[in-house]
């Protein structure tokens, strides 16, 4: 950072204003400065007004950013001085998380299966006090977690757009902060809760750091924190390639920390599990996905030269995320901890879309555009998964552990059938989106890869041991005496679900108009 | 090429599963109703579909073609072949059977096997690997069977498994081919898991988890012959002859052999067959062996030999052998089972093995037997499966112990169990007699060793067949059967499910030509696919002058 002090003091170099694209801009606009308003709400409005004033403005924010992506869908242009770069790969990776955010945010405002909502009112009460037990069945609502929501949307939207490092930094720090708040929220199981904020916040401090670091050399070799002169650099510096490979590799772990991939997989479980369960959603569709778009943007984009390879990381670590996560999650007897390790093993599915390659060795459009269906069709599919998994309930919250979902397809066939459906799209069955993903993203690196598209097959296969154990549990097993009961969510939670699991089975059976919208939307400026 | 007579013969079944899923529970009497009708008017279709199959047309009839994933080059096409139409004539008819047969099995306490004794030290070795599942298994077995479980969603489900089994026959799409292979899955699982035996859940999951594996490996060499074949196209007739030969087709022809072997099941891909068979409930264990296993014996025909011929010839000898081991061990095994239903499991993985024999010798004669063994192989161990199950409704028991001298009590069903048995071991006269006459002389025309050792299995199929009809229904009269009230004989709606199949057995026994002749032209393509000939016959004088 010295460097970068040091060049902006630099009496040669002259400070112009860049220019600003505000209509490329406009989606990320709209939704910080919700972010900003419903600060104010929070602060202005009357307590029995609050929880539907902070969710009207926030759905509205969503809602009207998504019309700005579709409004600026041609667009294709770097803004603010090329550091950001609103380009169709940006565009269709904004609006899948606008959307995705929107179903998280009505599983958020669900408050008829529990007194409030799923969120405590007051985070830091002490756990275990008498002040945290009667939080624990008050009417107090808790709605600073709304702006929160989208300033972590915020911090998504610029995350994938980010053409320069330390802007792409800076939105890694918008879209965690809020996060580690919100896993914190839980209204059950408080103890949990924390430990879940706790080691995401000091997990992914350090891998900020990592990625800090990782810009800090990359600017010592190239010169430049922008990406498109970090690619020419790779061909024309002179300084040691120690600097370019230690750089490069800081900058991924910090990456594949935020997208839950292995090696740098170990906080996704607990935090999955701790956070409250809409929350948990949020952060397994909407940040993993921004993740992926920073992923994207960074290998696309900075590090695209054949002149070197980083292919056999990303072939390591895919294998490694693929196996943690489906060897793993055989041992798991949470169904949020076993969610938690099939996102493992689908970042891992995803990652072989990068290792496409054309014929000639070059990144493939075909890689790209697989990653992009991908990531769309695991969004819905795991909202929805999770958002059903906050129904379960007994006089404790949720019932999460598999033991206290025998039989529920006895008492609830509907739930039961849903939540099978999405397992088997999980699982990769045919007919669902699930599947269509996998074969796109198989698809698309079998040439290049093919060893790894078997070791994705096996993994997929072990995988769905775990998740027929859960189908096993709910069909085929009696129901426990005392058993959890399946509420009946409001008409919020009911609209979320039903979009998540209409798209499973719309994106399985009629894949081609997404297909023509990834195809279309992989396109990367620069 | 928009034909929609497939369709319709799809459709049929798929809207009689979706009404019967929409009934309001308690209407159980109306489900069966329409589950009947609906099946036997799908087989009555397919019948008609049959007989208008012209044996000297097109190798693919009834063709219809709709673009379902542009991008992909997938179309949602159906079409069917010689093979294919005999196969979906035989499925169809095994549906209505199966829900005339299963009409009141769940209704009364007839669902309640116990636990077998004989069985649970088989378990034990099988089981330690399957843990807590297993271990859950057991523990709720004894307050399962009290449990009222869904009518209406098994028949529902039966009928969701037919549009499956027509589909998967049907299509001339692979990648269509793979999603319903797949998909067919799905209603065959919550049959075995909720309406099967003790220890259903363990069976119920093996039997997934081993099909999906299957399935991967073939999703696997799907993408890859699509990517290697340079086309744009899953149609079938697009990508024959397109695959590179070398060791990509040896890798991707491999991909579909496991998954096939598995579906087949071939030694010694076989093990979960025999758990799947015994607990999955009668109805469904006729259509599990009788239909879904002949998907695997259908995919080698008509997957592996025409899109990977030079595959197919490198492997043929160690597919040849690991038949014939089939054969003898699945027999010997067969001897040694106490529980009636795994035994005819295990009779049904020999017979597995006379087919895999019959495909990969490459002869006409080979082929065609192979074919007709499927249909007959569906009949008479449909037939068995479904007799099985009147006895074990009546003796609350799958071991054999159980039971003795039965015959003198039921000498109805006696009857129709010996005419099951005798087809199963292929007595002349019998339908599965003339399949396994071809197979053996397809198999002797290239193979004389392979096919020798093969004939052994006759011998031992007797000895399986006979010892388990002498013991269960010759002999004293075992004090359970000859006390217990409900042990009578066949009631009219039983006769009438075992009429006609017993019919066919005879029928196809003495005249099988009609078969052949629509069968015949498809083997023959195939076989010109691999580019193999028939060998010429010689005699020893011929050999002995070159």
């Amino acid at each position: 950072m010295n460097a970068l002090i040091a060049a902006a003091v630099d009496p040669n170099s002259t400070f112009s204003i860049p220019s600003l694209s505000y209509a490329a801009l406009a989606p990320i606009l709209i939704v910080l400065a919700a972010a900003c308003v419903g600060v104010l709400v929070e602060a202005g409005v009357p307590r029995e007004y609050r929880f539907n004033a902070q969710l009207g403005l926030t759905m509205a924010a969503l809602v009207a950013a998504f019309v700005a992506v579709i409004a600026i869908r041609r667009t294709n242009t770097l803004t603010a001085a090329s550091a950001l770069a609103i380009d169709p790969t940006t565009l269709f990776l904004q609006g899948t998380i606008l959307v995705l955010a929107a179903l998280s945010v009505l599983l958020l405002a669900e408050r008829s299966t529990e007194t409030g909502s799923a969120i405590v009112a007051q985070a830091a009460v002490v756990v275990g006090s008498a002040a945290d037990r009667r939080l624990a069945t008050s009417e107090r609502v808790q709605t600073e977690v709304f702006p929160l929501a989208l300033f972590a949307v915020g911090g998504m939207l610029v995350f994938p757009a980010a053409n320069n490092l330390v802007l792409m930094f800076v939105a890694l720090e918008v879209l965690s902060l809020p996060l580690y708040l919100m896993a914190g929220l839980a209204r059950r199981r408080r103890l949990l809760s924390q430990e879940a904020a706790l080691k995401y916040f000091l997990l992914g401090a350090f891998a900020s750091a990592f990625f800090l670091y990782g810009l800090a050399l990359l600017y010592g070799y190239a010169n430049s924190v922008d990406l498109g002169e970090i690619l020419k650099a790779q061909s024309t510096s002179t300084k040691s390639d120690v600097l370019l490979y230690l750089g490069f590799g800081l900058l991924l772990v910090g990456l594949l920390f935020k997208a839950g991939i292995a090696p740098f997989h170990s906080w996704t479980p607990d935090v999955y599990q701790g956070a409250p369960t809409p929350v948990t959603a949020f952060m397994a569709s909407c940040t993993k996905i921004a993740a992926f778009g920073a992923i994207i943007r960074i290998l696309y984009v900075g590090f695209s030269v054949s002149s070197w390879n980083w292919r056999p990381i990303v072939w390591a670590v895919a294998i490694a995320s693929m196996v943690v996560g489906a060897v793993l999650g055989l041992t798991q007897t949470d169904v949020k901890r076993i969610l938690a390790y099939s996102s493992i093993a689908h970042a891992g599915f995803i990652l072989m879309g990068f290792l496409a390659e054309n014929r000639d060795g070059t990144m493939s459009q075909d890689g790209l555009s697989s990653i992009l269906f991908y990531l769309v069709t695991y969004g819905f599919t795991t909202i929805a998964a999770f958002g059903l998994v906050t129904l379960v309930r007994d006089g404790n919250g949720e019932a999460t552990h598999l033991s206290q979902w025998s039989g529920l397809a006895k008492r609830s066939p509907v739930f039961a059938v849903a939540f099978t459906f999405l397992l088997l799209a999980l699982a990769g069955i045919p007919l669902t989106s699930g599947f269509s993903g996998k074969f796109v993203v198989f698809r698309a690196a079998y040439h290049s890869a093919a060893p790894l598209v078997v070791i994705a097959l096996i993994t997929s296969a072990v995988a769905a041991f775990f998740y027929l154990r859960i189908v096993v549990m709910m069909f085929f097993a009696e129901p426990a005496e005392d058993g959890p009961a399946v509420s009946i969510p409001s008409p919020l939670s009911t609209i979320a679900l039903t979009v998540g699991v209409a798209a499973t089975l719309f994106l399985g059976v009629f894949p081609q108009p997404l297909l023509d919208l990834a195809t279309n939307a992989a396109k990367l400026h620069g | 090429m928009h034909n929609i007579a497939l369709i319709i013969l799809i459709g049929i079944p798929l809207v009689g599963s979706l009404i019967i899923f929409s009934l309001p529970e308690g209407n159980d009497l109306v489900a069966k109703q329409i589950a009947f009708i609906l099946s036997a008017v799908t087989f009555i279709y397919a019948l008609v579909l049959t007989f208008t199959f012209n044996t000297k047309g097109a190798r693919f009839q009834f063709e219809g073609s709709w673009v379902w994933i542009k991008s992909f080059g997938v179309h949602f096409a159906f079409g069917v072949d010689g093979i294919a139409v005999v196969l979906i004539a035989m499925s169809t008819l095994l549906v209505p059977v199966v829900v005339l047969a299963s009409w009141n099995s769940f209704d009364t306490i007839e669902d309640a096997e116990e636990l077998p004794r004989g069985s649970a030290s088989g378990a034990a070795d099988v089981g330690s690997a399957s843990g807590a599942v297993d271990g859950a298994a057991v523990a709720t077995a004894t307050t399962a069977v009290v449990q009222t479980r869904s009518v209406k969603t098994y028949f529902a489900l039966l009928l969701l498994l037919e549009v499956f089994m027509i589909g998967v026959f049907a299509a001339t799409d692979i990648f269509l081919f793979y999603v319903l292979f797949e998909a067919m899955l799905v209603p065959m699982y919550f049959i075995i898991g909720s309406f099967g035996g003790p220890r259903r859940q363990y069976a119920a999951v093996k039997f997934f988890l081993y099909s999906l594996l299957g399935g991967l490996l073939m999703l696997a060499s799907v993408i890859g012959v699509y990517v290697s074949s340079g086309t744009s196209s899953f149609a079938f007739t697009d990508l024959v002859g397109r695959v590179p030969t070398g060791a990509t087709q040896k890798w991707l022809f491999l991909g579909f052999f496991i998954a096939f072997a598995i579906k087949a099941p071939l030694v010694p891909f076989h093990t979960w067959l025999p758990d799947a068979g015994a607990e999955a409930p009668s109805g469904g264990a006729a259509l599990l062996v009788g239909v879904l296993d002949k998907v695997g014996t259908f995919g080698f025909l008509r997957y592996c030999l025409p899109l990977f011929p030079e595959a197919s010839r490198y492997f043929a000898k160690p597919i040849m052998i690991l038949s014939v081991i089939g054969i003898l061990y699945a027999a010997f095994l067969a001897m040694g089972q106490r529980d009636m239903k795994r035994l005819v499991a295990y009779t049904s993985v020999a017979h597995f093995g006379f087919i895999g024999l019959g495909i990969f010798a490459f002869t006409t004669q080979g082929g065609t037997g192979a074919v007709l063994y499927m249909v007959n192989h569906g009949l008479s161990t449909g037939l068995l499966f479904i007799v099985v199950g009147f006895l074990i409704a009546r003796g609350k028991s799958r071991l054999v112990g159980d039971y003795g001298g039965a015959a003198k009590v039921v000498p109805k069903l006696g009857a129709v169990f010996l005419i099951a048995g005798l087809s199963s071991l292929a007595l002349p006269g019998m339908n599965t007699f003339i399949s396994e006459f071809l197979t053996l002389v397809g198999t002797f025309t290239r193979h004389k060793a392979l096919a020798i050792v093969a004939t052994t299995g006759i011998i031992l199929a007797a000895l399986y067949v006979l010892l388990l009809y002498q013991r269960t229904m010759q002999g004293t009269l075992n004090p359970k059967v000859g006390t217990s009230a409900s042990f009578r004989d066949l009631s009219l709606r039983e006769l009438a499910v075992v009429t006609p199949l017993i019919t066919l057995i005879f029928v196809l026994g003495v005249y099988p030509k009609p078969i052949i002749d629509i069968i015949n032209p498809a083997v023959q393509a195939t076989m010109h696919d691999i580019g193999q000939t028939d060998p010429q016959p010689h005699t020893a004088a011929v050999r002995g002058g070159k």
